[in-house]
């Protein structure tokens, strides 16, 4: 790299020259794996000899507290959701993603704003304007896109944090209970990532495997990826 | 321009810089159309309950980025549009709103955020059926906001910038940007313009003058406490008086 190059105007009022860092984002469902992933990621690249930081779609200082009141409170629409989202997602990007990539460090992102435009658009946002509105966010380096079908996130699900009201899509009620809900509204979310993995360029991965495989298909592309530049 | 909207309301917002006097002629503005019977609601810039605790902490922390600043007050916006300026205008209501996106198509642009992002932030919202512009000389609003208040706040005073380590001086260059983002607006977003200079009185005039013939041949909704209605109801409904009591 490494040139910043930015899905529309970025960032006008301050001009990024070069950024030595590697931004490379896992995209995929609820409950697909990647946070596993990441820890596994994590370690072999440090064994590498890389830096990595590991700032995903973990809340930022900014937006945290009030994002938590907002959603505990279901006070938030499609509208003011898919906003708040992109203020946090602007503040993680500017103030942790940017500095860890001028910094050198190989960013290892649990999600990008794919994710956040998925949700909008299954909650009836404007594919266009939500797009747009991620004018601002830089292209990463590279994008693997964790896929899994409904029956293996129902799961993984049952077997770890259980169904929750945001994760089910409950809040535009894709069903009258919390497990149907789950599975229209994680089906549509696949819907759109599939739409976008070749609008953005992400190389997809088979996130039904085992651990240990998914892993080591992630650490070859992500090999290769480094020995192309 | 935004989109239009056809609504049963009239949304009329007043926009320009702090010190022009734009919310002194909209408090006229509603008590006016108040007396005249009229069904109004008011709605202020970042007055959103949904966001404020996260404003105040941007704030207070000098977290904010000129995105996100500007993505935390669109969702401000967005907050207020969906809960109380859009159900206000089907419902036939004159919707008055100080500052409108206009704002953030000013400021944020001020800050230099892209004016295409941020257009496209605000698309849902729709084109007021009238949009004021008071347009003020520099010196004229910065004397009278800086002999009405004892202090200027960081980000009011667009010390984010770094345009200048002295707020005044900041607050001034930060200022005669945000005219220049109006001044480019008046055409593109068919702004009414209102010299601010005038005497109160003589803006409030023009003013109401505009607004009338913009209302004329409509019907809004009614508003329960005409006073002119009260009267009449006295004399026709009067029988029916102990009826009404019972409710």
């Amino acid at each position: 790299m490494n040139e910043a190059i930015f899905y529309g105007a970025g960032f006008p009022y301050k001009p990024i020259k070069e950024l030595p860092g590697k931004l490379i984002v896992l995209e995929g469902t609820d409950g697909v794996g990647r946070s596993t992933q990441i820890q596994l990621l994590r370690r072999w690249l440090e064994d590498e000899g890389y830096a990595v930081s590991d700032t995903g779609l973990r809340r930022s200082p900014l937006c945290q507290p009030g994002l938590d009141a907002a959603k505990d409170g279901h006070t938030l629409s499609p509208l003011t959701m898919s906003l708040f989202y992109a203020t946090d997602f602007a503040d993680r990007l500017e103030n942790q993603i940017v500095p860890a990539l001028k910094a050198g460090f190989v960013v290892l992102s649990d999600r990008y704003f794919y994710s956040i435009i998925a949700r909008d658009i299954v909650r009836g946002a404007n594919p266009q304007w939500a797009r747009r509105v991620y004018g601002f966010a830089l292209k990463p380096n590279l994008v693997i896109y964790l896929r899994s079908d409904v029956p293996t996130l129902v799961s993984r699900i049952v077997h770890g944090r259980g169904f929750n009201y945001w994760e089910a899509g409950m809040d535009v009620r894709c069903a009258d209970n919390l497990y149907d809900s789950f599975n229209v509204y994680q089906s549509r979310l696949i819907e759109q990532f599939d739409g976008m993995a070749e609008e953005f360029g992400f190389v997809t991965v088979d996130a039904t495997c085992p651990v240990q495989s998914v892993f080591e298909e992630l650490r070859d592309i992500i090999k290769k990826h480094f020995e192309s530049e | 321009m935004l989109r239009p909207g056809n609504y049963n309301g009239k949304l009329i917002v007043v926009e320009g810089i702090d010190g022009s006097g734009k919310s002194t002629q909209i408090d006229l503005l509603y008590k006016w159309l108040q007396t005249q019977g009229k069904s109004v609601y008011f709605s202020e810039w970042n007055s959103s309950a949904l966001v404020k605790s996260t404003t105040r902490l941007g704030k207070k922390e000098k977290m904010f980025t000129p995105t996100s600043f500007s993505l935390l007050q669109g969702t401000d916006f967005a907050d207020r549009w969906e809960n109380f300026i859009m159900p206000m205008l089907k419902a036939g209501v004159i919707v008055l709103a100080d500052r409108y996106a206009f704002t953030a198509f000013a400021r944020d642009v001020a800050r230099e955020v892209d004016p295409d992002w941020v257009r496209n932030l605000y698309s849902f919202a729709t084109q007021p059926d009238l949009a004021f512009y008071f347009r003020v000389p520099l010196d004229i609003a910065v004397d009278r906001i800086l002999s009405a208040r004892s202090k200027l706040k960081y980000y009011e005073s667009g010390m984010d910038l770094g345009l200048s380590d002295n707020k005044i001086t900041s607050f001034r260059l930060f200022q005669q940007r945000i005219i220049t983002e109006y001044d480019k607006m008046v055409d593109e977003m068919g702004f009414t313009v209102i010299d601010g200079t005038l005497p109160v009185e003589k803006q409030q005039k023009i003013v109401r003058q505009v607004v009338k013939k913009t209302l004329q041949g409509w019907q809004g909704l009614r508003s329960p406490f005409l006073p002119t209605r009260r009267t009449t109801r006295k004399h026709i409904i009067a029988p029916l008086e102990g009826q009404e009591g019972d409710k």
